[in-house]
C-alpha cells in the first residue's frame, strides 16, 4: 500500500507563512549570514567559512577502509554504491526495501553548511546537500509505540579492506533517540559541495547530526529501524567509558583520554591555533531543549 | 658471509649515521609546511616523529640480539641510535607542547589527567639520564652503574609502545605489533634463551 498518496504540498501548505519565513532564517544563518549572532558570538561566525573539497575529502574516518586518516580517500573507490537500497524497518507503517533512487524522487535536496565536531578534538565546516531525516522517516510512516532510531552501515568485507580486522564490531550502528532524529537540524546527507557524496564521505547517503560528535553521523546506511529499546551503538559497544550514546558536543565532560574544551579546525596549516569547542557544537539555542532535565556528565 | 658482512659493518663511520639519521627531521618539518603531509600536519608531524623514535627505539632494542643470536655485530651504532632515538622523542614533545596543545594549563592536565600522556612523559624523563651519560667520559666515570642505568632502555621501549597502544582510538593492530616487537626483543634477553640458542653461533665463529 505504499506510495498511495504522493505528495505535492509544499511548506507554504502546511505552515504559517511567518513560521516558514523565520525557518527560513534560520537555514540562512546555517549558510554563515547570521548564525553567529543566533548562536555563540563572533568566533561562529568566524568559522563558518567552509573548509576545502581537499580537507573534507581526504582526512577522513571511516574504519571500514582503514584506520588512517588518509585510507578512506585510498580505498572507498572499491564500494559499490549503485544500485542501493536501505532496509527501513521495525516499527513503522510501511517497512521495505527503498531504492535510493526512489527515495531521492520523493526528497527535496536542500544545502545545509554545517560545523563538524570530531571527538578527537578537530573540526572542519562543510557545506552538505541532503534533506531531513524527518521527511525520510515520514514516508515509511513511523508508529507512536517506536522512541528510537537504530542506523547501520554496509558491511561488504570483499570491498572494505579495514574490515579485515576487527577494530569495531561490524557492521558500524549508531542510534538517536526519536526526538533527535525528527529534529529539523537532523540531515540524511546525499552530496558535499553541490557534488554526489565522494564514497569516503559516506555515499550514497549517512546522517549529519551537526551538535553531537563526528561517529554519530553515521555513513553509507543500508538499514534504519525504528526500535522503543536504546539501540546499541559501535563505539559505545567499544569502549562504554570513552563513547556514551548521546555523545553530544560538550566542552564541559572531557573524553577520558583527552580534554574537549577546544578544537582544531582542519586547514590551518602547520601553526594552526586551536579554538574553545561551543556547547552543542554552537547548536545550543536549537537543540539545548531536548536534554532538558538531563545531567549531561552523566548522560554524555 | 656474516664476517664480511661485520667488516664491511666495521668500516662505516658512525657520523654517517648521526647524518642520515638527522635528515627526516628537518625533511618532514619541510613537508608539513608544504602541505605534503595532508590537509592537518601538525597531528601528522607529531606521529611521523614518534613513529620514527618507536621504530629506532626497536632498532637499538634489537642490536645486541642480533649480535647473540645472528652474530651481527652493530655494537658500534647502538650510541648513535640510542641518541637519535631520543632526538626524535623530543621533536615528537615538542610538537606537541607547542603546535598541537598550545595551551600551558591544558599541557599540565593533560600530563597528569591522561595516562597514555602520563606514560610518554615518563619515558622522556626516563630518557635524559641516559641521553645524558651516552659518551666515553661518563662510562669510565660510572663504571659498572653505567651498564644497570642504560638496561632503563628495556622499561622505555615498553613505556613507548603502551603509549602508542593506549592512544589509538579503538584496538588497532599497528601499535600491538611494535608492542610484540619489543616484548620479543626483551625475551630474547632472558638467560635461559640467551645461553641455549648463543652457543651454536659462538661454535661457528670458533
Amino acid at each position: 500500500m505504499a506510495y498511495r498518496w504522493t505528495n505535492d504540498l509544499t511548506h507554504d501548505d502546511v505552515t504559517p507563512k511567518s513560521a516558514y519565513l523565520n525557518r527560513r532564517q534560520i537555514m540562512a544563518g546555517m549558510a554563515g549570514l547570521g548564525l553567529g549572532a543566533m548562536a555563540g558570538g563572533a568566533q561562529a561566525q568566524d568559522t563558518l567559512e567552509p573548509n576545502s573539497w581537499e580537507d573534507v575529502t581526504t582526512y577522513c574516518n571511516f574504519y571500514e577502509f582503514g584506520t588512517r586518516k588518509g585510507d578512506p580517500a585510498e580505498n572507498a573507490h572499491l564500494m559499490t554504491t549503485s544500485p542501493w537500497s536501505v532496509t527501513i524497518d521495525g516499527m513503522v507503517d510501511r517497512p521495505g526495501e527503498y531504492d535510493f533512487q526512489d527515495i531521492m524522487s520523493e526528497m527535496t535536496v536542500e544545502e545545509r553548511i554545517y560545523r563538524f565536531r570530531c571527538v578527537e578534538a578537530w573540526s572542519m565546516v562543510v557545506p552538505w546537500n541532503g534533506f531531513e531525516l524527518a521527511d525520510l522517516l515520514a514516508m515509511a510512516g513511523v508508529q507512536d509505540s517506536a522512541k528510537y532510531v537504530a542506523f547501520e552501515t554496509l558491511y561488504r568485507p570483499d570491498e572494505m579492506p579495514g574490515t579485515a580486522y576487527r577494530v569495531l564490531d561490524w557492521p558500524y550502528r549508531e542510534g538517536l533517540r526519536l526526538d533527535e532524529a525528527m529534529h529539523p537540524l537532523t540531515l540524511m546527507a546525499t552530496g558535499i559541495f553541490g557534488k554526489d557524496l565522494p564514497n569516503q564521505n559516506g555515499a550514497p547517503l549517512r546522517l549529519v547530526v551537526p551538535w553531537k560528535y563526528g561517529f554519530k553521523s553515521i555513513k553509507s546506511i543500508v538499514r534504519i529501524t525504528l526500535t522503543d529499546k536504546e539501540p546499541p551503538t559501535s563505539w559505545n559497544m567499544s569502549n562504554s567509558r570513552e563513547y556514551g550514546f548521546y555523545s553530544n558536543v560538550n566542552p564541559e565532560v572531557s573524553h577520558p583520554r583527552w580534554s574537549q574544551a577546544t578544537e582544531r579546525r582542519i586547514g590551518g596549516g602547520l601553526f594552526a591555533k586551536r579554538q574553545p569547542t561551543t556547547m552543542f557544537n554552537g547548536y545550543e539555542d536549537e537543540v539545548a531543549s531536548l536534554y532538558d532535565g538531563m545531567d549531561l556528565r552523566k548522560s554524555f | 658471509m656474516r664476517d664480511r658482512l661485520n667488516q664491511t659493518l666495521r668500516r662505516v663511520p658512525t657520523w654517517v649515521i648521526y647524518m642520515l639519521g638527522m635528515l627526516p627531521a628537518p625533511w618532514f618539518f619541510y613537508q608539513g609546511l608544504t602541505g605534503a603531509l595532508g590537509v592537518e600536519p601538525i597531528k601528522a608531524l607529531e606521529h611521523k616523529y614518534g613513529e620514527l623514535a618507536l621504530q629506532l627505539l626497536v632498532v637499538s632494542l634489537a642490536i645486541t640480539p642480533m649480535r647473540t643470536h645472528l652474530g651481527i655485530n652493530l655494537l658500534k651504532f647502538r650510541r648513535a641510535v640510542g641518541l637519535l632515538c631520543f632526538f626524535y622523542v623530543s621533536c615528537h614533545l615538542l610538537v606537541w607542547l607547542v603546535l598541537d596543545v598550545q595551551l600551558l594549563d591544558q599541557i599540565v592536565a593533560d600530563i597528569i589527567k591522561r595516562p597514555y600522556i602520563t606514560i610518554g612523559m615518563a619515558g622522556f624523563v626516563l630518557m635524559l639520564p641516559l641521553a645524558l651519560t651516552s659518551n666515553n667520559w661518563s662510562i669510565r666515570r660510572l663504571g659498572p652503574m653505567w651498564r644497570k642505568l642504560h638496561k632503563a632502555t628495556y622499561v622505555i621501549g615498553l613505556l613507548g609502545a603502551v603509549h602508542f597502544v593506549m592512544l589509538v582510538k579503538g584496538v588497532q593492530l599497528e601499535p600491538l605489533i611494535y608492542l610484540a616487537v619489543i616484548i620479543g626483543l626483551l625475551a630474547l634477553r632472558l638467560p635461559g634463551r640467551r645461553s641455549s640458542t648463543t652457543t651454536p653461533v659462538r661454535r661457528q665463529r670458533a
